[in-house]
């Protein structure tokens, strides 16, 4: 029985090998999309603006998830303790060191990804489940972390901390809201091409050795822990940004934010978007900011059960996520052309 | 001649009158965003789901409320149309919602949304929109603070005045106590302690002989009690919520504790406390209420609770009769209706704070007789009186008189 189960944690990983080539958009589609994301906020109303930020926020956090399940074939649902740490340390640094916002997504990050760095050394003896375990852990114990007594004094303990909404800078005649849309949407747009560059790099193609096969990597000489460690590192401390970011944006963190509801919904944004495919963690993120109002707009009393329907469809339709569906688009282009 | 000289003048009388009125109303009529010659628009946010999905009911319960308000006619001829939304008690979903809310149905006002997490999230955003955030579902202190936030409104005793009744009720009668504390690890258990600490002022250090806090996540609370018992302490103050304050209470007999008990009203439930734990093990112990807990056999005759029982029939009838809860969203459904009554056809956000921060001793149904609203433009904390209940037999005993203690915040 147990020989089976270890059998099932180190022979079939759940990540299947993506060639890197398909791990991303090419560039005129990545072009167009840009183009339409610029514009969309002339049209639409704030409250739209607000959501269209939150999904790129959540987007980069399932990125930063892909880098590590989908390139180093790592699991975590310990994401929400980093997106945590990096919304702490931007709301404290703001509110109680009088950093500029912009500056603390930096700090956000290198605190996240220090945090995630020697988390993942000792957690680096596990693989598979065990590790999702682990930083399940991690990820049940930073709300409770945060409401610490001697912590108080800066995070605010239970209240959590009210942060002061940037308005644009120089008195460029836009709004707070549409002002954090292009803030938000420069630095995913930086952190996307780091992560495309990141994973077609000699690191890269390291982290994607590790996920097919640990023992052929080793032998051609690639430092499994090191690398393993790093992408824990890399990760984290994509996620913290994100946190930050969120800090920013909603403009109020409190450990209740940070729940293990947190890293399953960006868990699930990752499986939605498709493991392993960069521009999926955006579309990812859209699905779990809206397809739960769509389950409320549904039916109130019974709003987690329709989710998890509308889950089961697409999970059913479309195993690959996203990635299934953007490929069976442009199949269905190319005939078109022809 | 004179019957036509009669219907003359009745006629002009008649015409005379309706211009008067008709040209009245028509100056008064004055509208923001969310209000209508036929409709006022309403937004709510409750945690439907999540970790606190069990406070759904009062999301629903309110629902109910004014689909009977709007079959009986509406409000000053007006529909009420209720927007509810799930916010799963994760603050950044509830910007997202209130947002929503305000910005894409374009209510006239956000009602009773619950968590004080939630609703400090959505605090500044509401203040700098003008939006009203009206009777607020927490009991924390902070938002009685119309200076800082005068579009925020509390509903309930806030905590920190419950326990500062308490505090006083000891100084008075048991002055020589050994105070023992359990208490929730949280903003609601904090409240209440510091409240309790202020009420007991310079006392309060040679007084209280142990603080023990438990977290919400714990199992049981067992051992708590057992070292509350060896510190000495001879009252025991127990901010707990139902499911701890039942073990407690039961806790507490097996190891043969007999402190003089108080026990916040958070878990001064008969259905969900007092039963679970054993009548027999609850005697005694001193709480206080400001509405009637519906599984109280005194109020089986009341004709409150026969009007709420009808309302439940009628409109939701597969409510919980024995959660609190629902008697809560009742009696503060029935506070709304109030205000937007006594905005006449003035229903802009201002006039509704303006109403709502004008309340003189208001009596809902539900609320315990001599327990009434008041407001003023300083003071934002709707309901602060309490009376104290002690358990006898299977029912509370009220005694003593109303107190109130305002808080701010």
């Amino acid at each position: 029985m147990s020989v089976a189960a270890e059998d099932t944690v180190t022979e079939a990983p759940a990540v299947e090998a993506v060639p890197k080539r398909a791990m991303t958009l090419g560039t005129g589609t990545s072009l167009v999309i840009l183009a339409a994301l610029l514009v969309t906020p002339v049209f639409v109303k704030n409250f739209v603006v607000f959501q269209m930020t939150m999904v790129m926020i959540y987007g980069i956090a399932v990125l930063a998830l892909n880098i590590l399940t989908g390139g180093s074939g790592q699991f975590s649902l310990g994401q929400s303790a980093f997106y945590a740490l990096g919304a702490y340390t931007s709301a404290v640094l703001m509110e109680n060191f009088n950093v500029n916002y912009a500056l603390t997504l930096p700090i956000a990050g290198l605190v996240s990804f220090g945090a995630g760095y020697l988390f993942g050394k000792p957690a680096l003896r596990l693989s598979g489940i065990y590790l999702a375990l682990a930083t399940f852990a991690l990820a049940v114990a930073m709300p409770q972390l945060l409401k610490l007594h001697f912590l108080e004094h800066w995070t605010g303990g239970v209240q959590g901390l009210t942060v002061m909404k940037p308005d644009a800078p120089f008195g460029l005649p836009i709004g707070q809201d549409k002002w954090l849309y292009y803030f938000t949407l420069a630095i995913s747009v930086a952190i996307y091409v780091g992560s495309v560059n990141l994973l077609r790099s000699r690191s890269g193609r390291a982290f994607m050795s590790i996920r097919d096969n640990e023992i052929a990597a080793s032998a051609m000489g690639v430092d499994v822990a090191q690398y393993k460690t790093l992408a824990f590192g890399v990760s984290a401390g994509i996620t913290g940004i994100a946190g930050g970011l969120s800090a920013i944006v909603v403009a109020f963190v409190a450990p209740d934010s940070y729940t293990i509801n947190l890293a399953i919904a960006l868990f699930l944004g990752m499986v939605v978007g498709g493991v392993g495919w960069l521009p999926g963690s955006f579309v990812g993120a859209a699905f779990i900011i809206f397809v739960p109002n769509i389950a409320e707009s549904i039916s109130k009393g019974l709003s987690g059960a329709v989710f998890g329907v509308l889950l089961f469809i697409v999970i059913f339709l479309v195993p690959h996520g996203a990635r299934q569906v953007a490929i069976v688009a442009q199949q269905m282009l190319g005939k078109f052309k022809n | 001649m004179s019957a036509i000289n009669l219907r003359l003048g009745a006629f002009a009388a008649a015409l005379a009158l309706l211009a008067a009125t008709s040209s009245g109303a028509f100056a008064q009529k004055k509208y923001d965003t969310g209000a209508s010659d036929t409709e006022i628009k309403i937004g709510n946010i409750m945690p439907y789901s999540g970790p606190a999905s069990a406070y759904g009911v009062i999301g629903k319960t309110e629902e109910a409320y004014f689909r009977k308000i709007n079959a009986e006619g509406g409000i000053n001829g007006r529909k009420i149309n209720f927007v509810s939304y799930d916010d799963a008690y994760s603050p950044p979903k509830t910007v997202e919602q209130v947002r929503k809310l305000v910005e894409s149905d374009e209510v006239l006002l956000v009602f009773n949304s619950l968590g004080t997490p939630p609703n400090t999230a959505i605090q500044k955003y509401l203040n700098s929109k003008k939006v009203p955030q009206l009777f607020v579902a927490t009991g924390a202190t902070k938002w009685n603070d119309p200076k800082e936030f005068p579009w925020t409104m509390g509903w309930q005793p806030n905590y920190q005045s419950e326990s500062q009744i308490y505090a006083k009720y000891i100084l008075k009668n048991y002055p020589n106590a050994k105070i023992g504390i359990l208490y929730q690890n949280d903003d609601y258990g904090k409240d209440y302690l510091k409240g309790f600490k202020d009420g007991l002022g310079a006392k309060a250090a040679s007084m209280i002989v142990l603080e023990e806090s438990y977290e919400v996540s714990q199992p049981t609370i067992d051992s708590h009690i057992v070292k509350l018992k060896s510190s000495g302490a001879d009252v025991f103050f127990n901010i707990t919520t139902p499911k701890f304050a039942a073990q407690a209470i039961k806790k507490n007999m097996e190891i043969g504790w007999k402190p003089v008990h108080f026990l916040n009203n958070v878990s001064a439930s008969i259905g969900s406390v007092m039963k679970p734990a054993g009548f027999e093990n609850g005697q005694d112990i001193i709480s206080s209420q400001y509405f009637k807990d519906p599984t109280d056999a005194q109020w089986k005759n009341d004709a409150a609770m026969k009007a709420w029982n009808e309302f439940l029939d009628k409109y939701y009838p597969e409510a919980n009769r024995a959660d609190a809860s629902v008697m809560y969203a009742y009696i503060v459904a029935q506070g709304l209706v109030h205000v937007l009554k006594a905005c006449g056809d003035d229903l802009t956000r201002a006039n509704v704070m303006k109403q709502a921060a004008s309340i003189k001793d208001l009596e809902l149904s539900g609320l315990l007789p001599g327990v009434k609203v008041n407001t003023s433009a300083t003071d934002f904390a709707p309901l602060s009186q309490l009376q104290l209940i002690r358990f006898k037999g299977e029912n509370w005993e009220r005694f003593g008189e109303i107190l109130s203690g305002d808080v701010g915040g």
